[in-house]
């Protein structure tokens, strides 16, 4: 094995559709699969810089059906609320004894920067507004299941783009997969440039004819999104998918989330709680593509 | 004395083949073979000999962040450059914003014999952006270029008092960091296809171009001459271009680096390559070229902006912005734009910044009786940059191949840089 610090996955750009279709077959075969010893002995690191609740619990019981140990970094509770670098808090983390870093940061490059300074690989689990491959990865895989395929779907991401890491990530790897993409959104929350190519549209209700998957972001106030919109709740009538808007979809298009939903504004009750929803098949999804990624990262066969 | 043979010698109104006999601080004659008693003689065939380069834009972090820089390695690191004169900008630790501070910069500016440095005061006390400086006892301790850079003053209103006030100082010169930090906000890369792929908050290129369009609406309202730093946008440029047509004193600088890179050259994160304005679109980047060969764009400036290597060893969106840019300058504008042009290479690198700073001993063509501040360049000569003499090496141009290199550079007659000469 060569540099340990590159069989991470910080990116699923420039990734061939050989190899990610190699990794949702791999998380296939771990779904309902039991536990196994298989990385006895190793030592993973959440090391979460940025609040989570479902990623980090889907990366911990990934790794704990896989055999290895856990050691989480609450930095709340650490060095880091007392001025410790980002830098010394990965060396630190590297010195007690670690085999994988899994990371989430505010910065764009964190994952990068602790597997050079770590010399250990590194699983991105959100980094900046760049990248969240995993989510990336369990929507492919969802959707795969729910369809049969991914060749040709199309599938409208909605709302706060800008602002979403996860968007970011899809826009990576979906078309690799020979997805198609929209964006829809207001114009503030829009990227202003468009370097994947792919369509945009500020009208909602134009595209819902026209599409399998409608993928709906949270506005994220905490990166100052709310700024760029009106306070006066009509965002939720222009963009939030409601009852009315159901309707208009094709009979087997579906309705995907990456959590967490604000039921009222980006998406109704009988949007998130219905038959097309498939939220919580995207939850559970969660932990075998991240032993999936766990285990390649550790060189495990599986 | 020093003979200098064989160099293509800039004079006033040709590029002539010569030798160039300097003694004292003085050019003493050009084509005339002199007795070589005890003279120091350089064979120079192929290369450029022209005025010394003049840098309107260099922060020498003396005093306060002499960890960074201070007078006497940025003074090296400019004679290594081939300047023979820069202008330091105020926002040290404390600002150069009153005439007892100025007094004490010259002081130390004077004290250093590498080249002459020209001390900048700011135009707002502090650096604040709220009250007017002290511009008399600037202006009588001899500052000429007033510039709060890092910030644009932030209100028209105060602006335009200060442009007023300062319109009735000769030789004074406004000179703005043109940002609007109410649309940059807390950006680090140039809004555009790499920013938004990387979703890196981006600094928008109408956060400058606003600025601009302001300055020039206030400039012609009061009749001071301005000058904008570092222009980086097409937008500045058609600005600036339409303010010299309606006959306006409005000049403007762009920096090696915004010349030579533009955002693609982002995509790897490289702190080293962070910086105010940032590297623009490469749209942007045609504009600057074509401006500075047309002239709208009178000077390269280089904004050297030393940061320890521990400073930029951070990640991306935690660096401090800027670059050195002090010992590659020449370099970068030969190999990207004018390594063809000697005069014009000249003029923008000496000639126009020395008339905009107002330095009367800098930026002429070499005539007998001459002031003997002269480089000599080899605009062939490739060289990969590796460390710099600055106490800094944040360099966006380290390990890239340039093509032209300062030689040496000789100021009041004195050889103060030589380690180009093989």
């Amino acid at each position: 094995m060569s540099d340990p610090a590159h069989n991470g996955l910080i990116s699923l750009r420039g990734m061939g559709r050989d190899r990610l279709e190699g990794l949702l077959d791999r998380a296939q075969s771990y779904v309902g699969s039991p536990v196994t010893e298989q990385l006895f002995g190793a030592t993973v690191t959440t090391a979460f810089f940025e609040p989570s609740t479902r990623t980090r619990l889907s990366f911990e019981r990934a790794a704990h059906r896989l055999g290895a140990h856990i050691m989480d970094l609450s930095p709340d509770l650490s060095s880091t609320t007392k001025g410790e670098s980002f830098k010394d808090t990965i060396l630190t983390l590297t010195a007690i004894g670690t085999d994988l870093f899994v990371i989430r940061h505010w910065l764009a490059d964190a994952c990068e920067l602790a597997a050079r300074w770590s010399g250990r690989p590194v699983i991105n689990a959100g980094a900046g507004r760049r990248e969240h491959p995993t989510q990336t990865l369990i929507d492919a895989l969802t959707l795969r299941q729910e369809f049969g395929h991914l060749d040709g779907l199309r599938m409208a991401i909605v709302g706060d783009i800008s602002n979403s890491r996860v968007a970011r990530g899809h826009l990576e790897a979906l078309p690799a997969l020979g997805m198609e993409l929209t964006l829809v959104g207001p114009t503030p929350f829009l990227p202003n440039y468009n370097p994947w190519g792919v369509k945009v549209s500020t009208d909602l209700d134009d595209e819902l004819g026209d599409t399998d998957v409608v993928y709906l972001l949270r506005i994220q106030s905490e990166r100052g999104a709310s700024a760029g919109i009106p306070a006066d709740g009509g965002y939720a009538r222009r963009y939030g998918m409601s009852e009315e808007r159901l309707s208009m979809l094709k009979p087997a298009a579906v309705i995907m989330h990456p959590g967490p939903i604000n039921r009222g504004v980006e998406i109704d009750d009988a949007a998130a709680d219905g038959e097309r929803s498939l939220i919580l098949a995207q939850v559970a999804n969660g932990v075998p593509v991240r032993m999936t990624v766990i285990s390649e990262a550790l060189g495990g066969s599986g | 004395m020093i003979v200098i043979r064989n160099a293509g010698v800039l004079r006033a109104n040709k590029i002539e083949q010569a030798t160039v006999v300097i003694e004292g601080d003085t050019i003493a004659s050009i084509g005339m073979e002199p007795a070589l008693n005890g003279a120091r003689v350089i064979d120079a065939k192929g290369s450029w000999l022209g005025p010394g380069l003049v840098d309107l834009h260099v922060h020498l972090r003396d005093p306060g962040q002499t960890w960074k820089e201070d007078v006497e390695s940025g003074a090296q690191a400019a004679a290594a450059g081939g300047f023979t004169a820069i202008v330091a900008m105020p926002n040290t630790q404390p600002p150069v914003d009153s005439g007892s501070s100025a007094v004490t910069a010259f002081e130390r500016a004077r004290a250093v014999d590498a080249l002459d440095i020209v001390v900048a005061g700011t135009l707002t006390k502090g650096r604040a952006g709220k009250e007017m400086a002290g511009f008399d006892g600037m202006y009588e301790a001899g500052v000429r270029v007033f510039s709060d850079d890092g910030d644009a003053v932030p209100e028209a209103g105060l602006l335009r008092r200060v442009m007023a006030y300062l319109r009735d100082l000769p030789g004074a010169l406004v000179a703005e960091h043109a940002e609007d930090r109410s649309i940059a906000g807390e950006g680090h890369m140039h809004e555009g296809m790499v920013s938004s792929r990387l979703g890196i908050a981006g600094l928008p290129g109408i956060a400058e171009d606003v600025i601009v369009a302001r300055d020039i609406a206030i400039a012609a309202d009061t009749g001071a001459p301005l000058h904008i730093q570092h222009v980086s946008t097409m937008r500045s440029v058609d600005l600036i271009r339409g303010a010299r047509e309606a006959g306006m004193r409005v000049t403007a600088e762009v920096t090696p680096h915004h010349l030579a890179l533009d955002e693609s050259s982002l995509d790897g994160l490289d702190p080293n390559r962070k910086m105010y304005p940032p590297l623009r679109g490469a749209d942007d980047q045609a504009a600057l070229r074509s401006a500075l060969r047309e002239g709208v764009i009178d000077a390269v400036a280089t904004d050297h902006a030393p940061h320890a290597p521990a400073e930029k060893a951070v990640p991306f969106e935690e660096a401090p912005r800027g670059v050195i840019g002090l010992e590659t300058s020449a370099a970068v504008v030969a190999s990207y734009v004018l390594g063809d042009d000697q005069t014009t290479f000249f003029d923008r690198m000496s000639v126009a910044p020395a008339r905009i700073a107002g330095l009367e001993r800098h930026g002429r063509a070499l005539e007998p009786g001459s002031p003997a501040n002269l480089v000599l360049f080899d605009p062939k000569r490739r060289w990969v940059p590796g460390s710099f003499v600055s106490k800094s090496q944040n360099s966006p141009f380290a390990g890239m191949e340039l093509t032209g290199r300062v030689l040496a550079t000789i100021h009041e007659g004195r050889i103060s840089y030589e380690g180009g000469l093989r």
